[in-house]
């Protein structure tokens, strides 16, 4: 994995300590083509890496990436699945199974459900199987060296003890897509230890790391602690804490921690993405 | 240890039991629902002890506590079940259909002595605990009005009818969403006591409402107005703020970002004239297991705190969301 990655939360109207700035941002990114206007910020400002949510409209920037090969010959996306509002919707209104009957394809559920047979953990697998096919239709023909699971479902299946689910996941992308399998979470410590539980030593892991703890569940000492001997490759996120932090300070913090093998950022303006790459370049390098 | 049981693993219900499940201090004991495919996961690949019939369940695994998370209809019931074992309760949101079962719910609890919590998690998202304190501090000055505000994207066109579209099943903007701000209306400031006129708008919904807006005054005589719509699509999830407007000063929060005017320099520790902006993370305390935001955890961990007698029980209690369901009633009939 590269240093830096670039994230979509900016793209999503998704800011996590002001909905006015999020309003703002929706205006912004109204149009495709202001999205890919600031991935090619990125890209000028040697950002290779898109991590994005497989919200609806990353399709379009997908068609866009496979009608410019040369332009794109560089550029990987690491899809995040799913996008979790899409579900939650869907949970709300159509309940469980009714979400799966709409989400799932083919048929599937039609005849797991003719009978009233009971549902064996093969029967889970599958449907996780098939729900990743479905997220990662837009990204055909687009280098995803990476695929990860979104923290509201690697916690929710880490909570529920589902951790062979997680486990299948890790094979399932891996058989089928030749990917690696990538973990969001806002549980690192428990989940890193979960994982290796389950024989997974080594995994890609992206986490909330950042000066005040924000969102470091357990506490920011738990995953200092965790950093020092985790063979995880950890990505860190928020690390800006939303915007909340001093950036200089914020970035000083992350690059001097053990393990980071990448940090992930989102912003709007080219100044803004080139000053946190500036910053991460100068701590790198004091830290080397 | 405490052993707790989860009656309806619904959305909420399954974010519940997977906080739950990561606490040092409790076991789960059962887990009961109506869907086989949830119970034969949670069975299959959680190991969980599962259920069917929650009656069943309660006599097999006789837990100290349960979380209830069924549709609000079966509430009083299936509670009035459980407060007659003696068993702590906590209940999903809103508490009752009919405001006097929620009255009964609540002197049979007190009568049993047992700890009592109903879901509006907002209480437990340091913003608005942060607005609690400001507002008692008096720094506002006389509070003269208030704004509540709920919008989100629930309901964005016209669909097929499911329990939310069915007001005798507890579906509907004012029960759903509206009571998550007369809740933190009625607890920062004082409970709704009259309604001064209402218009409850269906947009899309057949038979329930999808947005409410409201004159309301309060037991203390501070009047104020509500304005909640869960068919706005210019959110992306539900977004809930509350404005305090005082002599002295005016307040507006949502749940990540807090900014105060004040017209003089203050005595609260943090705050000075003119513009104060706090955000989340400088407001919220942290957890030990996070799904889907802190106060999910908060609240929860509360609840079995106060179970083991080691934390009072006075937030969200049966009583103050008795006082919800009491406001909700009052809307509904100047709605009429």
């Amino acid at each position: 994995m590269e240093r830096i990655l670039f994230g979509d939360n900016q793209f999503f109207a998704v800011n996590h300590i002001s909905d006015e700035k999020s309003r703002a941002q929706s205006i912004k990114f109204r149009e495709d083509s202001a999205i890919l206007k600031t991935l090619d910020d990125a890209r000028n400002a040697g950002i290779n890496t898109f991590m994005c949510t497989t919200h609806d409209r990353i399709s379009n920037v997908c068609d866009v990436i496979r009608a410019n090969p040369e332009k794109y010959a560089d550029f990987k996306i690491f899809p995040c699945m799913p996008y979790a509002h899409k579900y939650a919707n869907a949970v709300t209104e159509l309940g469980i199974v009714g979400t799966l009957k709409e989400y799932v394809p083919g048929n599937f559920f039609g005849s797991l459900f003719k009978g009233g047979v009971a549902f064996l953990s093969k029967d889970f697998i599958s449907i996780m199987e098939l729900l990743v096919d479905t997220e990662m239709k837009m990204f055909k023909g687009v280098n995803t060296p990476v695929i990860f699971l979104q923290n509201v479902i690697t916690d929710l299946l880490l909570g529920l003890r589902a951790v062979d689910v997680l486990v299948g996941f890790h094979s399932y992308v891996q058989k089928k897509y030749g990917a690696e399998a990538g973990f969001i979470t806002m549980n690192l410590p428990k989940l890193v230890d979960e994982l290796a539980k389950a024989g997974i030593e080594n995994p890609i892991v992206c986490a909330s790391i950042n000066k005040v703890g924000f969102r470091m569940s357990g506490g920011k000492k738990v995953y200092e602690e965790t950093l020092k001997t985790t063979k995880a490759r950890v990505i860190a996120m928020q690390v800006l804490g939303g915007g909340a932090i001093n950036p200089k300070e914020a970035i000083e913090y992350v690059c001097a921690l053990p393990h980071i093998e990448s940090i992930l950022f989102g912003a709007s303006s080219r100044a803004n993405i080139e000053g946190t790459v500036a910053n991460i370049h100068e701590f790198d390098s004091k830290n080397k | 240890m405490l052993k707790i049981a989860l009656i309806g693993a619904g959305k909420m219900g399954i974010s519940h039991l997977s906080i739950l499940g990561g606490y040092a201090n409790t076991e789960i004991v059962g887990v009961c629902d109506t869907s086989k495919l949830v119970t034969d996961f949670l069975t299959k690949h959680g190991k969980f002890n599962c259920f069917s019939d929650y009656k069943k369940m309660i006599d097999e695994v006789n837990p100290d506590a349960v979380v209830v998370a069924v549709p609000t209809k079966y509430h009083y019931e299936i509670i009035k079940y459980l407060l007659n074992k003696g068993i702590h309760v906590f209940a999903e949101k809103p508490f009752c259909l009919n405001y006097q079962q929620s009255i009964e719910l609540v002197e049979l609890a007190e009568q049993k002595k047992v700890v009592t919590q109903v879901g509006y998690h907002n209480k437990f998202i340091g913003t608005f605990r942060e607005v609690k304190r400001i507002a008692a501090s008096g720094v506002l000055g006389d509070i003269y009005h208030f704004i509540g505000e709920s919008y989100g994207p629930v309901v964005v066109k016209k669909k097929a009818d499911t329990w939310r579209s069915d007001p005798s099943e507890g579906g509907g903007c004012l029960l759903d969403y509206a009571s998550h701000v007369i809740d933190l209306i009625n607890d920062i400031l004082s409970p709704i006591e009259s309604v001064k006129g209402t218009l409850l708008k269906s947009i899309y919904s057949g038979q329930v409402e999808d947005a409410v807006y409201s004159l309301v005054e309060l037991k203390s005589g501070q009047s104020g107005l509500l304005s909640v719509n869960w068919s706005d699509e210019t959110h992306r999830k539900m977004s809930t703020t509350v404005t305090l407007v005082g002599t002295k000063g005016k307040l507006i929060s949502d749940a990540n970002e807090l900014k105060l005017f004040l017209k003089d320099s203050s005595s609260l520790n943090g705050y000075d004239k003119g513009w104060n902006v706090k955000y989340i993370t400088d407001l919220q305390e942290g957890v030990d297991f996070y799904l889907r935001g802190e106060e999910y955890s908060s609240q929860l961990y509360y609840f079995t705190q106060a179970v083991l007698g080691l934390q009072p029980n006075t937030i969200n209690t049966f009583a103050s969301a008795a006082n919800t369901d009491k406001a909700i009633y009052l809307i509904k009939q100047s709605g009429k």
